[in-house]
């Protein structure tokens, strides 16, 4: 059993009507909303019945969550601005996407992220020095990805589209009663990769879910350049289900990724989620969205923060009493605190470490490399000390 | 002891592969009832089924990436790319993603993935079906590239390479499909050449020449018809572009004191630049004149009319070996 940071089992069997196979396919503006930004519960007549088993405790819980990748997120900003991380890409914003997407996930789903979803590590059970240390700089992954069925942060663009495609049929071979979850966002569903990753899972129905988090922005270029159709209305031409769902709302992303994921489980093939979202923050550390970005949009926008919906949904329910918060807030604190020394703390790599792991097995030309390059080392007449260089 | 052709000796090893390894699964496009297109996996749907002989959609970028999700899981996916001019579109899926996974999940991960290639020209083909991009390749590190000259190495090789935990790029000759050969396929891969290894096969003292692929044959021709005139070639078939075997290279190019290295691929930044800056670097003092490169020309692989001028045949390459050697050649009186 995989658990998250606090120790509590993430994942948990779906509920659902067991006819998870006609979905309706939700194209157009047809925005599956179960809470609305004023925090009010929306029933719905085919989706109640996914988030039935979310009582009070869960969704204090998935509160918790979502404030705590915020906490994460500020904190390792702040860790970038002070020179302790070389980049940092924000996902402020993006929470409820991320964690009712990843909470929806069993232990044995493979999920194959790009590398806005720190969220999504944390969940899948990430430490947080794991999480921190490709953007220190120190390793060029962070966790085992076959340890918690999460591959490394993937910087091309939709490439592991097609992994998690491949990875899919890799499970129909098998026989397995498992999914498999692929991000990305807007601006990947440009890429051919995207697109091919969708012929190919409609050919062989592979039990793969898309979920593009569309955040709005590709870097400075807007969703418009990408498409002129809702993105969710493109998997359709390739004779995939798609739905379109508020981002923002916890509750409506978890719903429809149950929906995807038993689907695919259960041999009905691949899914697409559009999660309708946004990037409040930049691209990364290093991108300035003042110079592309209206101000009114964001501020749009921030009204419909996904963290001030639950809150208000959890206050109207009588849910958010001191004691909750404390709790959260001494959970981010503490999360946040050790983000921090675990990433200061970080020992560097060491200098030959360089050559290591480029084979499987010896190769030759890297050896001759790695040998001159100690020669080299040692030629300065101490031993090397570790970050020496 | 059988006669096979090149594309039939392929054929079993793939064959055994399949056999010996449930994991082992082959995708690529036409691979199936059609055999691909040089027949190369004829047959074998028909023997082990479309889950282990898959169909894939005209999408070359697909095709690979969908073998890294494949690795993850745990198979070996071998890989065909139809034309070595197709491959480009799978470019970024082989040298950002099947070459670096080991090395970006710290060993975690590994990539054993094949990516067959027919590659070369000499079968009057339009463009893009007769090129030689393993220089885009042998640049990438995590990715091990080979190229077979004879119907027993491919038998054997495309075994080695699917077995390997590494990536392998397998580049087959495809004007030599059809030449015939002896293949023992009771032979056992414990006893073979390792993958890594190159192999004299011809011994000579007064030049080495370094050939792969479809020029081993070229290089042999030659290297008998430079006998008659009483020049000693030695000829050393690569087999493994990445990595070089340099210690076969060294001690042969000590004995000679002299360097052919012979490809169809463009001269710039080639194969054989490599060779002659590396065997320069370990062999300087050894050596009695400058390497010498013979290879396709620094253009566009031409139309078919003119590829026999693109193509080093027997007679350039001998004028190569009389370069080396500071006997007149076409070269004779040029300064630098």
């Amino acid at each position: 059993m995989l658990t998250d940071q606090a120790g509590k089992g993430v994942h948990r069997d779906t509920p659902g009507p067991g006819h998870s196979a006609q979905i309706p396919l939700r194209t157009g503006g047809d925005l599956l909303q179960l809470v609305s930004p004023e925090g009010e519960r929306i029933s719905h007549p085919e989706f109640d019945i996914w988030v039935k088993d979310i009582g009070d405790e869960h969704l204090c819980s998935l509160y918790e969550d979502m404030t705590v990748i915020r906490r994460i997120d500020a904190e390792a900003t702040a860790l970038q601005r002070q020179g302790e991380l070389a980049l940092w890409p924000p996902l402020l914003g993006q929470e409820a996407a991320q964690i009712g997407s990843s909470r929806s996930l069993r232990d044995d789903d493979f999920v194959f992220p790009s590398y806005r979803e720190s969220g999504v590590a944390y969940v899948r059970g990430a430490h947080l020095s794991e999480i921190a240390r490709v953007w220190r700089g120190n390793a060029s992954y962070g966790w085992d990805p076959l340890r918690i069925n999460l591959a490394t942060p993937q910087i091309i663009i939709g490439s592991q589209s097609l992994h998690a495609t491949g990875y899919a049929m890799g499970v129909q071979l098998d026989g397995a009663n498992t999914a498999v979850l692929a991000y990305f966002g807007d601006g990947a569903t440009s890429e051919g990769d995207v697109n091919e990753a969708m012929v190919f899972a409609a050919s062989y129905q592979a039990p793969v879910v898309f979920f593009c988090q569309n955040n709005h922005w590709a870097i400075s270029e807007p969703v418009r350049v990408q498409s002129h159709v809702q993105l969710a209305d493109r998997p359709t031409g390739f004779g995939i289900p798609s739905m379109r769902v508020d981002g923002n709302d916890v509750l409506a992303v978890m719903a429809a990724t149950r929906v995807a994921l038993d689907r695919a489980r259960k041999g009905g093939g691949p899914t697409f989620i559009e999660a309708v979202t946004y990037r409040m923050g930049p691209h990364t550390t290093a991108d300035d969205p003042t110079r592309y970005r209206d101000p009114i949009e964001l501020e749009d926008w921030a009204a419909k923060d996904p963290i001030l919906r639950l809150r208000k949904l959890l206050q109207a329910k009588g849910l958010l009493t001191d004691d909750v918060e404390a709790r959260v807030k001494s959970k981010a604190d503490a999360v946040a605190a050790e983000l921090r020394s675990s990433c200061i703390d970080m020992p560097d790599p060491q200098p030959l470490d360089v050559f290591n792991h480029v084979y499987s097995t010896p190769n030759s030309w890297i050896e001759r490399q790695k040998d001159h390059y100690s020669r080299y080392l040692n030629s300065f007449g101490q031993p090397v000390e570790e970050g020496a260089l | 002891m059988s006669k096979l052709t090149f594309a039939r000796a392929i054929n079993a090893g793939l064959r055994k592969s399949l056999e010996n390894d449930p994991k082992v699964v082959l995708m690529g496009e036409d691979i199936g009832s059609l055999g691909g297109v040089f027949r190369v996996t004829d047959g074998l749907q028909k023997d082990f089924g479309k889950h282990r002989v898959i169909d894939s959609p005209l999408a070359e970028s697909g095709i690979i990436g969908t073998a890294v999700g494949l690795a993850y899981r745990g198979y070996r996916p071998v890989c065909e790319i139809q034309f070595d001019g197709f491959i480009y579109p799978a470019f970024d899926q082989i040298v950002s993603q099947v070459a670096k996974m080991h090395y970006r999940t710290q060993g975690r991960v590994k990539m054993p993935i094949t990516i067959r290639v027919p590659f070369g020209g000499g079968i009057g083909s339009p463009e893009h079906h007769s090129e030689s991009p393993e220089a885009y390749f042998t640049h990438t590190s995590g990715l091990r590239v080979v190229a077979v000259s004879n119907p027993q190495d491919a038998y054997t090789m495309i075994q080695q390479a699917i077995a390997s935990d590494d990536p392998v790029l397998y580049f087959e000759p495809k004007r030599r499909y059809h030449d015939k050969g002896d293949v023992d396929e009771t032979f056992s891969l414990s006893e073979a050449l390792p993958l890594d290894k190159a192999a004299v096969v011809s011994a000579g003292s007064d030049v080495t020449l370094i050939a792969y692929g479809p020029l081993v044959k070229t290089a042999r021709d030659a290297a008998m018809a430079a006998a008659d005139e009483g020049i000693s070639v030695e000829v050393i078939d690569l087999r493994s572009l990445a990595p070089v075997d340099y210690p076969v290279v060294e001690a042969s190019v000590r004995k000679t004191g002299r360097l052919v290295i012979t490809h169809e691929a463009a001269q710039s930044g080639g194969l054989g630049a490599e060779i002659a800056a590396s065997i320069t670097e370990r062999c300087f003092h050894y050596l009695e004149s400058a390497p010498v490169r013979i290879t396709g020309f620094d253009v566009p692989y031409p139309y078919s009319k003119l590829e026999m001028h693109h193509l080093p045949d027997l007679d350039r390459i001998l004028d190569g070996v009389d370069r080396a050697l500071g006997r007149p050649n076409s070269l004779s009186g040029l300064e630098g």
